[in-house]
């Protein structure tokens, strides 16, 4: 297995922390793996993109992201944008952030892979208590790829979280991430 | 038990300052400064590093910070990159003349104007007559490790090392790096005893005039210093990847025990490179990767070593030393001047100002070199 995932978001949005997430719960179970943000400067509210490589093997390779087998869409506002879909094959999975269904999203984006949606903001919303999107983005990711346990997503929040924003933020969180793995569409 | 974090090149540096026991870190906490030095003022604000951490007006005053304190018997530790490296660049003479064994990183960033902040070799090479050891590291794993390495090798030889690892590529990429046991590590790197120190009750002058009769022997001892510090860090490396399983050596070899044609390259780049090799030896190419990491002093017999037994080399350099050609491909044709056996050598420039290196990057220089003039100087993928 060598899985490449592209994350789109804008800054402030936690899209770097999303691709670490991933990237952390593959660790804890044995896989190897690399994440990485846009190589730039960041500003809050500026589209940007992260990365994530997870494979069975060790990972050598340095090199940009350029065929990604999975684009994750942190914000609804940004699938417009012909940069969604670059070097997404339709062999590809896109999951976004969306309120409507993947044929609404497959209109926008003329993607003709598999699409799956997951209404992240409200659901943030609900459980956070803010509209940021990504711990749900990875809820829905695990959902349709099983690339990752869910418990070990959630191991990960714990650890990274509860040290930044407390347990109860945590907890939010991780409610976060349950409700989009049990609620994205396909 | 070893315990193992996803984090980024320069919290690798950070963790890697913390567990060599740094004791004095000096730095200055604005750009071009690097999360590397965040890090580790947190670690000595919350007592997890018993360190001084001195925050200073310049590069240039961090340097001198670094120097004092190494000069007082203590090893001090600094970050910086780039432009931040230039304006240290008279210090960096200072601490390798006055034999103080300050370990610093360096993230490797390309020089403006115009203003960059992505990665090539200029600043650190830029730096190569200083008398600094330099280690060019291929993951966040290494830049951990060779901190350890860097501190051991550095205090044997009382000269200073810089560790430099690629802005971005490794800076801001996480990755898995395991951390030993402190207990392991402190075995391995005892704390820092220098033969002599600034000590008010064994009073000696430190940096003072020496006159033309005397300068040049002062000279003569930190070449031999040097050469000395070639067999220093490999017995270093040795000993660290006996006792942690980690070993890198001076020049590592890939894939080159039948190797017909072999790449030269220094940094992340090496390790997508060593991805096109594989490439190309389903490709029925006969090919392997020698990774430079130690640039100074620099490993010549291992390079006329592995020129012996192959047909063709091809250095990638993510540098240029303007009106002559990349310095790493400089460097190897020197140090092939004087072998039996040597190859032809062609040299690229490639991968400036953190323009990606991606593997058909690499395959196409390789193919290129099958062809190209051997005078020309090659620059890589120039859009003029």
């Amino acid at each position: 297995m060598f899985v490449e995932v592209r994350w789109h978001g804008r800054g402030g949005q936690g899209v770097v922390t999303a691709s670490e997430l991933l990237a952390g719960a593959a660790l804890a179970e044995g896989k190897y793996l690399q994440a990485f943000p846009e190589f730039g400067p960041e500003r809050m509210g500026a589209p940007i993109r992260a990365f994530t490589r997870i494979s069975d093997g060790p990972i050598e390779i340095h090199s940009h992201v350029y065929t990604p087998d999975i684009v994750v869409v942190l914000d609804p506002t940004l699938l417009e944008n012909p940069a969604i879909t670059e070097g997404l094959s339709d062999e590809g999975k896109l999951i976004a952030n969306f309120s409507g269904t993947p044929d609404e999203v497959r209109k926008i984006t003329k993607f003709m892979g598999r699409i799956y949606t997951v209404d992240a903001t409200r659901i943030a919303m609900e459980t956070i208590g803010r509209p940021i999107a990504n711990t749900c983005c990875v809820g829905a990711l695990v959902k349709v790829t099983s690339l990752v346990g869910l418990e070990q997503v959630e191991n990960q929040i714990r650890q990274m979280l509860e040290f930044k924003i407390g347990k109860k933020g945590a907890d939010a969180n991780v409610e976060a991430l349950r409700r989009a793995y049990d609620e994205v569409r396909s | 038990m070893s315990t193992v974090k996803v984090i980024t090149g320069n919290h690798a540096a950070s963790f890697g300052a913390r567990d060599s026991r740094a004791e004095v870190i000096a730095a200055y906490p604005i750009t071009p400064q690097t999360q590397i030095v965040e890090l580790l003022s947190e670690f000595c604000a919350d007592g997890t590093l018993k360190a001084k951490f001195i925050k200073v007006e310049s590069e240039h005053s961090a340097m001198a910070a670094c120097i004092g304190a190494s000069a007082a018997g203590v090893r001090a530790y600094t970050a910086t990159s780039a432009h931040g490296l230039a304006l240290m660049h008279e210090m960096l003479h200072w601490a390798a003349n006055g034999r103080h064994p300050v370990v610093m990183a360096n993230v490797n960033r390309a020089m403006g104007p115009p203003w960059s902040i992505w990665t090539d070799q200029n600043d650190s090479l830029a730096q190569r007559d200083t008398g600094w050891l330099q280690f060019y590291c291929e993951s966040n794993q290494e830049v951990y490790d060779t901190t350890m390495i860097a501190f051991k090798a550095c205090e044997q030889v009382l000269l200073p090392g810089m560790l430099v690892l690629d802005a971005f590529i490794l800076s801001h990429t996480y990755e898995p790096v395991e951390m030993p046991d402190q207990e392991l590590i402190d075995e391995f790197l005892p704390p820092f005893d220098p033969p002599y120190k600034m000590d008010l009750d064994d009073a000696r002058a430190f940096g003072a005039l020496t006159t033309p009769e005397w300068y040049m022997e002062l000279r003569y001892l930190i070449q031999e210093a040097h050469e000395k510090a070639l067999v220093t860090v490999r017995e270093v490396e040795k000993e660290f990847g006996e006792t942690f399983g980690r070993y890198y050596g001076t020049l590592e070899l890939y894939r080159c025990d039948d190797a017909e044609e072999v790449i030269l390259i220094a940094g992340s780049t090496a390790s997508t490179a060593k991805d096109a090799v594989d490439i190309m030896r389903k490709g029925g190419r006969k090919i392997g990767l020698a990774r430079i990491k130690l640039f100074r002093p620099f490993p010549n017999e291992e390079i006329r070593d592995i020129a012996s037994r192959v047909n063709k080399m091809i250095v990638i350099d993510r540098n240029v030393s303007f009106g002559n050609q990349g310095i790493f491909f400089n460097e190897i044709k020197a140090s092939l001047y004087s072998a039996k056996n040597r190859p032809p050598v062609y040299g690229f420039v490639a991968g400036l100002g953190g323009r990606d290196m991606k593997i058909d990057d690499i395959t196409g220089i390789v193919e290129q070199a099958d062809t190209c003039d051997i005078e020309e100087i090659l620059w890589w993928g120039v859009k003029l």
